[in-house]
C-alpha cells in the first residue's frame, strides 16, 4: 500500500453540497421472513468518522451493512445518504456505488475463478454502447490499481491473476485497491483482519489510519477489540439486532468495554436456561 | 483515480510472469488437439470415407443444431446452472413452426413462434429457478415434461410432412448452401462466435461467470442476480427453439418425438469441451469442438468398421476421460492429491 500518503479528497471526488452525516439511518429495521434481524436502528456516520461495529455474531453486524450497501432490503425505517433522503424501495448496490460507497469484504467480494481485470469492475464494467467489455483499458487500470495502490509488483501479481491464487492479505489488499480506485467517501470494511498474517494486519490497520487523514469515513467491523478500540472514533454495540452502546473510546476502556460485551451475554443465557 | 498519480515518476514494470502462465494459453487447446487426433484415427481406419468430402459434409449437416444447443447450455453452465428442458423445446418449437408453416402457409411467421414459444419456456423456467428458488436441475425435469406433453397433445402424436418448403427462400436460407458448405454450418459457425463475444467480452456474460462462481459475490458486486438468471434461461429457450426450427427444416418433416436423444449429447459437448462442471468458467471454443467430437463419433465408429454396437461405450469413454482430464487441468491440487492417495496404496 504505498497509497499511504495522506491526500485530501480531490476536489472532484466530492461533487455534492457539503453535507454532516455520509450516512444516516433513522428507525431502520431488517426483517427476513418472521426473524427479525435489525429493530429500529438510529445511527449517524460522519462525514470524516470511523465508527467501530462490534457485537456477537448474529448481533446483526452485516445484516446491518448490507443495509445500508443496498444488499439487503430494509422492512421499515429511513435512509438519508449526506443528509438527502433515499427512495428504499429503490436502493440498490449500484446506487451505493453512485453515492461512492465501497465494502471491503474478506470473504464475499470477490469472484474466485475470475481474473482481477474482471473482479475490479465487476458490475461496473467499462463498456461501450452495446454492453460490451473494453478489456485492454479494464486491464491498463486494473494494473495501475495493483502498482501504485498496493504495491504488487515483484509478487507475481497482474491483472490477468485469478483470485484463488491469491493470499487472504493480497484478496484483503484488492478489495482495498478496489475501493481506493472509486474513490469512495464510505469504506466499509467487514472483519478484514480475521485470518490474516501479522505484516498483512498492519497493512489493513493502516488503510484505516488512511481513510481517516484522507477525510474519508469508515464503518469498520472487527472482533479483535484492542485494533477497533485504538482506530475507531465511536464505537458502536449492537446485540440482537438492538444497538445497545454508542461510546467514544475515551469513555470506556478496553477492559470495560470487553467486561460490557460479556454482561451483554448473561441475560441471554438467563433467559435460556 | 486520483491516487494512481501519486507515483508518477514510476515506470511500468516488467510483468513477473510470461503470458503463457497467466492466461494467455490458446483457449480450448487440449480438446482441439484430442479432435485432429480422432479425425487422423478415423483417416488412418477408415480412408476412403474419410478422405473424401461427402462425410464432411454430412457432419456440417447433422452437427449444427446439436452444437447450437450446446452453445446455448455452455452458457447456462458457466452460471452454475442447468437446463434438461431443451429436448422439449425442440418438440414444441418445431410444431409452432410446422403447425404455422402446415395451416397457415406463413413459414416465417413460424419461425417467429418456434423462437417465441422457446423463449415463453426459458422465461418460465427462468422465473422458477430465479424467482421462487427451485434448483434449475429440478425444475426443468418438471417443465421437460410439460412442454413435451402440451407438444403431444397439440399435434395429436403425428408428424407433420413439410415438402412444400422445398426450395422455398426460407429453406434455402437456412437449410441450403452457401460457398459449398450447408447453411446450418454457417448459422452454427455465426451462433458460435456470437456466443464467444457475449460469454467473454460482454457484461452478461461476465455477469453469468460471477453468478457461476458465487451468487452472494455477484449480490455484492450490485449484479441483478434475478434478472440476469431469467434472461440467461429465456435465451436458452430461444436458442433451443431456433435449434427446433433448424432440424425441422433440414429434415422437412416434424415428428412429435423429435428431440429426444439430445439432452445427454448436447450436455456432452459441453463439458467434453472442459467447461467447469461447478460454474464460474466455461469456454464456447472447447463446446464447439467437444459437439464436433459427439457429433462425428457415430457416423465415425460406424465407418472404421467397428460394429455400431460399440458407439455408446466409446462416447462415454471419451466423455469420462475428457472431464477427468479437464478437472485435472482446472485444479491440478486435485490431481495431485488423487495421485499421492494411488502412489500410497501401492
Amino acid at each position: 500500500m504505498t497509497g499511504q500518503t495522506s491526500r485530501q479528497a480531490s476536489p472532484q471526488s466530492s461533487p455534492h453540497r457539503a453535507y454532516t452525516n455520509i450516512v444516516r439511518a433513522e428507525k431502520l429495521s431488517v426483517s427476513f421472513g418472521k426473524v427479525q434481524a435489525l429493530t429500529d436502528i438510529d445511527l449517524a456516520i460522519g462525514r470524516n468518522e470511523i465508527v467501530g461495529l462490534i457485537g456477537d455474531n448474529g448481533a446483526g453486524k452485516s445484516t446491518l451493512i448490507k443495509a445500508l450497501t443496498g444488499v439487503v432490503r430494509p422492512s421499515a425505517g429511513r435512509l438519508y445518504v449526506r443528509d438527502q433522503p433515499v427512495d428504499l424501495g429503490r436502493y440498490s448496490v449500484r446506487r451505493a456505488h453512485g453515492f461512492r460507497f465501497e465494502t471491503v469484504y474478506q470473504e464475499k467480494s470477490l469472484g474466485e475463478k475470475q481474473p482481477l481485470w474482471r473482479n475490479f469492475f465487476a458490475g461496473r464494467q467499462i463498456v461501450n454502447r452495446l454492453g460490451f467489455i473494453n478489456v485492454r483499458e479494464q486491464r491498463r487500470i486494473a494494473n495501475e490499481i495493483l502498482q501504485s495502490h498496493l504495491g504488487f509488483r515483484g509478487l507475481g501479481i497482474d491483472a490477468n491473476s485469478t483470485v484463488s491464487n491469491l493470499s487472504g492479505g493480497e484478496r484483503q489488499g484488492i478489495a482495498i485497491g478496489r475501493a481506493m480506485h472509486f474513490d469512495a467517501d464510505l469504506i466499509i470494511l467487514d472483519e478484514p483482519t480475521t485470518a490474516l498474517a501479522i505484516n498483512e494486519v498492519r497493512k489493513v490497520l493502516d488503510f484505516v489510519r488512511w481513510i481517516k487523514e484522507s477525510g474519508r469515513a469508515a464503518i469498520y467491523i472487527e472482533h479483535n477489540l484492542a485494533h477497533v478500540h485504538a482506530l475507531a472514533d465511536r464505537l458502536v454495540v449492537l446485540d440482537r439486532g438492538r444497538i445497545v452502546a454508542d461510546i467514544r473510546p475515551h469513555e470506556m476502556d478496553l477492559e470495560e468495554l470487553t467486561r460490557f460485551l460479556i454482561a451483554l451475554q448473561q441475560p441471554a443465557a438467563g433467559a435460556a436456561a | 483515480m486520483s491516487g494512481a498519480r501519486a507515483n508518477p515518476a514510476r515506470p511500468p514494470g516488467p510483468r513477473s510472469l510470461p503470458p503463457v502462465l497467466t492466461g494467455g494459453r490458446l483457449e480450448g487447446l487440449p480438446i482441439i488437439l484430442v479432435f485432429f487426433a480422432l479425425i487422423g484415427l478415423f483417416i488412418a481406419f477408415a480412408p476412403r470415407v474419410f478422405l473424401r468430402w461427402p462425410i464432411y459434409d454430412s457432419f456440417l449437416v447433422t452437427i449444427p443444431p446439436l452444437l447450437i444447443l450446446s452453445l446455448g447450455l455452455t452458457l447456462v453452465i458457466a452460471a452454475g446452472e442447468i437446463d434438461l428442458s431443451f429436448p422439449a423445446v425442440i418438440q414444441f418449437s418445431g410444431f409452432l413452426f410446422a403447425f404455422c408453416s402446415l395451416h397457415l402457409a406463413a413459414p416465417w411467421l413460424g419461425l417467429v413462434a418456434a423462437l417465441a414459444g422457446g423463449a415463453l419456456v426459458g422465461f418460465v423456467n427462468g422465473v422458477l429457478v430465479a424467482m421462487v428458488g427451485v434448483p434449475s436441475i429440478i425444475i426443468t425435469i418438471g417443465t421437460s415434461f410439460f412442454w413435451s406433453g402440451v407438444a403431444t397433445v397439440l399435434c395429436g402424436g403425428l408428424s407433420y410432412a413439410l415438402s412444400d418448403l422445398e426450395n422455398t427462400p426460407i429453406a434455402n436460407i437456412f437449410a441450403g448452401t452457401l460457398f459449398f458448405v450447408p447453411a446450418e454450418a454457417w448459422w452454427a459457425l455465426g451462433i458460435a462466435v456470437l456466443a464467444w463475444f457475449v460469454l467473454n467480452r460482454h457484461r452478461f456474460g461476465e455477469h453469468l461467470l460471477f453468478i457461476g462462481d458465487s451468487q452472494a459475490v455477484a449480490g455484492v458486486l450490485g449484479i441483478n442476480v434475478m434478472r440476469e438468471r431469467i434472461k440467461l434461461f429465456t435465451l436458452m429457450g430461444v436458442i433451443a427453439g431456433f435449434a427446433s426450427f433448424l432440424l425441422t427444416i433440414q429434415n422437412l418433416n416434424y415428428f412429435a418425438t423429435q428431440g429426444q436423444g439430445m439432452l445427454l449429447s448436447a450436455l456432452a459437448g459441453v463439458f467434453i469441451g472442459g467447461s467447469s462442471v461447478f460454474g464460474g468458467a466455461a469456454t464456447v471454443v472447447g463446446t464447439v469442438f467437444g459437439a464436433l467430437i459427439i457429433g462425428m463419433l457415430d457416423a465415425g465408429i460406424v465407418a472404421t468398421g467397428v460394429a455400431g454396437f460399440w458407439v455408446e461405450v466409446i462416447v462415454g469413454l471419451v466423455f469420462i476421460v475428457a472431464v477427468v482430464l479437464h478437472i485435472g487441468i482446472e485444479n491440478p491440487a486435485r490431481l495431485k492429491q488423487l495421485r499421492r492417495r494411488f502412489a500410497a496404496r501401492e
